[in-house]
């Protein structure tokens, strides 16, 4: 049986009968068997859940009954989604032994679909980091390189996807968690508009940044995953009250026409090799009859600062209430408060512990204007610049991630120089709109580099058209 | 009230906050049910238990029902949103509480008490409730020094609405006052049952003291006030140990305080100092709630009449004065309506007033005896084919079977109006009988006047009326 490499081809096969989705998923298991231990892209490999799954589609099939368009596809979850019955850890100690009673909005909407969920991926601690080093149950390293970064947060997600433990998976967005990890892994990731996908079991972060959305082999598969995962949620009230997105008709679609925006005060530091890459999509895309428009976005400098006040100021709040009382770890004490702080100090890592006392410090009386209150202004800055720069441009395209992934350990003890990782993914995020990864070639040392394709609210299919585009232009072909 | 309310030359100076439990059929937050009283933790759920990645769906209903109450204290109803407030307790299972900040849902109106004063109302806005913590063992049921802690989740996220008054209550009964009628309305528009027994219905009272004219002095805050009494002692009390403080030469505290039913004094719960940082922010898992005009319309259009009304027109239908007891009680009681039905079948509406209020004081808000049948008793009342005496013996068995033909009864009972000329005779013969109680009686001695009367009543049967007898009496006496 020849392999299959995208959703696409996996779901077409599996329901058309020629493929069983039981055998595609031996194969992603073989896979696992021999690599996941020089990778450790996995919290969990849930085997017998996914072999029952697998076979469920298959007696649908068999029967007549189509299993939907993700039939038999193998996906790998972000371990800070809610999965019944099946531990779910942000990879963190405090959530030691909790299974929630319950199914987040996406797994229900995937499973609905015809996936096979495959195994729960390791993050950075509640998805707070840019490398995956930060987990509690020790990093995930770069199939590409196993001494460097997979990025991160959902470092798990994008090193499942490029090393072939799963045909795609999900991760969450805050500040360019899924986007940075699919660049530095060479797969394509997508944040979709916030409200696009309902958060509803995605254990919270930050809430008004968080949004979940699907790591792929191409630019299709993200569409199709994309299709199955969003429309309006009742449970999440800030699901955006519309139907699931329609993007497959957009990416054979002539980007001839399209305004595409260079930002021209785009803050610097990033590779040679990477600003080289950058500057041949935006070639290509003129080569096929784009316009690239210069637009300047003047508050985007201020973005990581304002980011990193909003973030951990929501984290902070979110993360209370991990007592050791209700779930999860607990360390006991003499008495409540001492169990409280035993349990705390023990079940968190540094860079929570740094992020719930900046958050804490920021909402403080006394210092909320200061910090809090002017960051919520440099986010609407921010927004006002971006609706500035949509005038003239339709996307923007920048790099995703100023550096190819990194050697594990290079930034462990440098958190600023670890944040910067962020600086051209985090305002998309603080403005609620889409933006995407799509693999574009090589840097340093033959790593793979990601291009940010950046649309306005619900301009999701106009990024997907330019990343279908990139995607087919791209150095070296798709890949 | 009396504007002149002092104690030792001091004002007293007091602002309620209520808090109400809206009477809704699920939380404010999620799709359990909202009910007292049941086996605890069989009322939750994700969003209740706050458990990670669950988010919070706003409820119409508790939004409406708000509005109800906002539009009953004459509020402004506004686009509003939803902050987090920040602080630690067991029995808060977020470790924050979704609650209205600096823009609520209701403000600027004002609950007028029976007398006509007005009570500002700042504001009236939604929150949730915390679950219910039960600490064993220690002393006084507080957490500390308690060997372990029970925690029922059923009451945490049921719909809250904070209604802040200003501070513009002078006296102790009209603390006492605000809170029956609100108490009332809140009932008439089906918002809250509103029992403070059961704690659907919780009073904190802002009491601080200065002398006429002075700037406002220094307040302190009253919790744990579990009924109307209560209120009164616990605002007196900690208005005279402010007086006390500032008299011996001392400082107010800015402080909460925690009223002890049972040794009725106030004691410090915690300073200002140690208050907490809440750390209030834009709640990121809702949006604003913007309520449309047509729905405000809608909700205010739908009131029911509230007491106020329901006094004025009873008022004006009987001449009783609309803070005077007999419509106060019979508007409480929800039983006014009945009173103007008794009327419009022909009755005097000041008697019908008179009766409801004595005779049906276990009856519901409608009666079972039907209006006609009280009409027709007090229509014989009043023509004086009854007398009052026996008026009330024949309600009384009206009342008892659920309606009846007053001139039946009457008849069965012998009661005929007695005419003066056979009063007086039986009067006569009376004194006749009981010579050292009429010697008494014409001594001075008033008390023996009992004993005649009496008598009489048991020579008539019942059938003479009280008044009449003792008019007698007095002009044989001269």
């Amino acid at each position: 049986m020849a392999e299959l490499s995208n959703a696409v081809d996996i779901a077409t096969a599996v329901r058309n009968g020629s493929v069983s989705a039981v055998a595609v998923l031996d194969q992603y298991l073989a896979r696992i068997d021999s690599r996941e231990s020089s990778i450790h892209a996995f919290n969990l490999v849930t085997r017998e859940q996914a072999r029952s799954m697998a076979a469920k589609v298959d007696a649908d099939v068999k029967a007549g009954r189509d299993p939907g368009p993700l039939a038999g596809v193998p996906i790998a979850l972000k371990d800070n989604m809610c999965t019944r019955g099946v531990p779910t850890t942000c990879s963190s100690r405090i959530l030691e032994g909790w299974k929630p009673p319950y199914d987040a909005t996406v797994v229900t909407r995937l499973a609905e679909a015809g996936a096979v969920f495959v195994g729960k991926t390791n993050l950075d601690e509640f998805a707070m980091g840019s490398s995956t080093e930060n987990s509690a149950f020790g990093v995930t390293y770069n199939p590409h390189d196993t001494s460097r970064v997979s990025g991160g947060s959902s470092g798990g997600s994008a090193a499942a996807v490029a090393a072939g433990f799963a045909a795609a998976s999900l991760g969450s967005d805050t500040g360019g968690s899924i986007r940075q990890p699919a660049a530095l892994c060479g797969v394509v990731g997508v944040k979709p508009t916030y409200g696009t996908v309902s958060r509803y079991g995605l254990v919270a972060f930050a809430s008004s940044l968080d949004q979940i959305g699907p790591f792929t082999v191409d630019v299709r598969d993200a569409a199709v995953l994309l299709e199955a995962m969003s429309g309006h949620d009742p449970l999440d009230s800030t699901s955006i009250p519309q139907p699931a997105l329609s993007l497959q008709g957009s990416l054979d679609r002539d980007v001839k026409g399209l305004r595409i925006g260079r930002i021209t005060d785009l803050p610097g530091g990033s590779d040679p090799e990477v600003e080289a890459r950058l500057a041949e999509s935006f070639e290509a895309l003129a080569a096929a009859g784009a316009t690239i428009v210069d637009v300047e976005l003047p508050s985007m400098k201020y973005g990581l600062t304002a980011y990193y006040l909003i973030a951990p100021a929501e984290a902070s709040s979110n993360l209370a209430r991990y007592d050791g009382v209700r779930y999860g770890l607990r360390v006991d004490a003499a008495d409540t408060n001492a169990m409280y702080m035993a349990t705390r100090a023990a079940g968190f890592g540094d860079e929570v512990k740094r992020r719930i006392m900046l958050g804490t410090y920021a909402l403080s009386a006394g210092y909320y204007d200061a910090y809090y209150g002017k960051a919520l202004k440099v986010r609407r800055l921010i927004s006002d610049d971006f609706a500035r720069a949509y005038q003239k441009a339709d996307v923007l395209l920048t790099p995703t991630s100023p550096i190819v992934a990194f050697p594990v350990g290079a930034k462990v003890d440098d958190p600023l120089s670890m944040y910067l990782c962020d600086v051209f993914t985090i305002p998309t995020n603080l403005a609620g709109h889409p933006a995407m990864s799509v693999p574009f070639g090589t840097g340093a040392h033959g790593l793979p580099v990601g291009v940010q394709v950046l649309a306005p609210t619900l301009g999701e299919s106009v990024m997907f058209q330019v990343a279908a585009h990139l995607e087919r232009v791209a150095p070296g072909g798709a890949k | 009230m009396s504007e002149t309310f002092m104690i030792d030359g001091y004002e007293l100076v007091v602002g309620l906050e209520v808090h109400v439990e809206l009477a809704t059929a699920t939380k404010l937050f999620s799709a359990s049910a909202n009910r007292f009283g049941d086996d605890p933790n069989t009322h939750i759920d994700p969003v209740t238990l706050g458990l990670p990645g669950a988010l919070p769906v706003l409820n119409r209903q508790a939004v409406e029902l708000a509005m109800r109450i906002g539009l009953a204290l004459n509020c402004s109803v506004q686009a509003c949103t939803f902050h987090r407030k920040n602080y630690f307790y067991p029995d808060m299972p977020k470790a924050y509480q979704i609650s209205q900040y600096d823009v609520p849902l209701n403000i600027d109106g004002w609950l007028e008490l029976p007398g006509g004063k007005r009570i500002g109302i700042e504001r009236a806005h939604l929150e949730e409730d915390t679950g219910k913590s039960t600490h064993i063992g220690g002393t006084g049921g507080r957490i500390h020094g308690s060997d372990y802690s029970l925690i029922d989740f059923n009451r945490a996220g049921v719909p809250l609405v904070e209604i802040v008054g200003r501070p513009d209550i002078a006296t102790p009964d009209e603390a006492k006052q605000y809170v029956t009628e609100l108490r009332q309305i809140l009932v008439a528009i089906g918002a809250s049952d509103a029992k403070m027994e059961e704690g659907s219905m919780r009073c904190d009272a802002n009491v601080s003291v200065r002398k006429p004219g002075a700037p406002l002095g220094t307040r302190c805050e009253i919790k744990n006030v579990n009924s109307v009494r209560s209120l009164g002692r616990a605002i007196e009390y900690e208005a005279r140990r402010q007086i006390a403080l500032i008299e011996g030469g001392e400082k107010v505290r800015q402080e909460t305080r925690h009223w002890d039913e049972n040794d009725g004094r106030t004691h410090t719960l915690r300073t200002k100092e140690d208050a907490d940082d809440y750390r209030y922010f834009l709640e990121p898992d809702l949006v604003p709630l913007a309520p449309e005009a047509s729905w405000i319309d809608a909700v205010r259009a739908a009131l029911p009449m509230l007491p106020r009304e329901r006094r004025a027109r009873l008022s004006s239908a009987t001449g009783a004065p609309s803070d005077g007891e007999a419509v106060m009680v019979v508007v409480e009681r929800g039983q006014d309506d009945y009173v103007l039905a008794v009327a419009a079948a022909g009755a005097d509406a000041s008697r019908a007033l008179v009766h409801v209020k004595e005779a049906y004081a276990e009856q519901g808000a409608t009666p079972a005896v039907p209006a006609a049948d009280l009409a027709r008793m007090i229509v014989l009342e009043t023509s004086g084919k009854l007398t009052s005496t026996q008026a009330k013996t024949v309600l009384a068995e009206i009342v008892a079977n659920g309606g009846g033909d007053a001139e039946k009864i009457a008849a069965a009972k012998g009661f005929e109006a007695m005419d003066t000329g056979a009063l007086e005779a039986m009067v006569d013969e009376v004194i006749a009988a009981q010579a050292d109680a009429w010697a008494k009686y014409c001594a001075g001695e008033e008390k023996a006047m009992g004993a005649l009367v009496g008598a009489i009543m048991k020579a008539s049967k019942g059938k003479a009326d009280g008044k009449a007898v003792t008019a007698l009496l007095q002009s044989k006496r001269g």
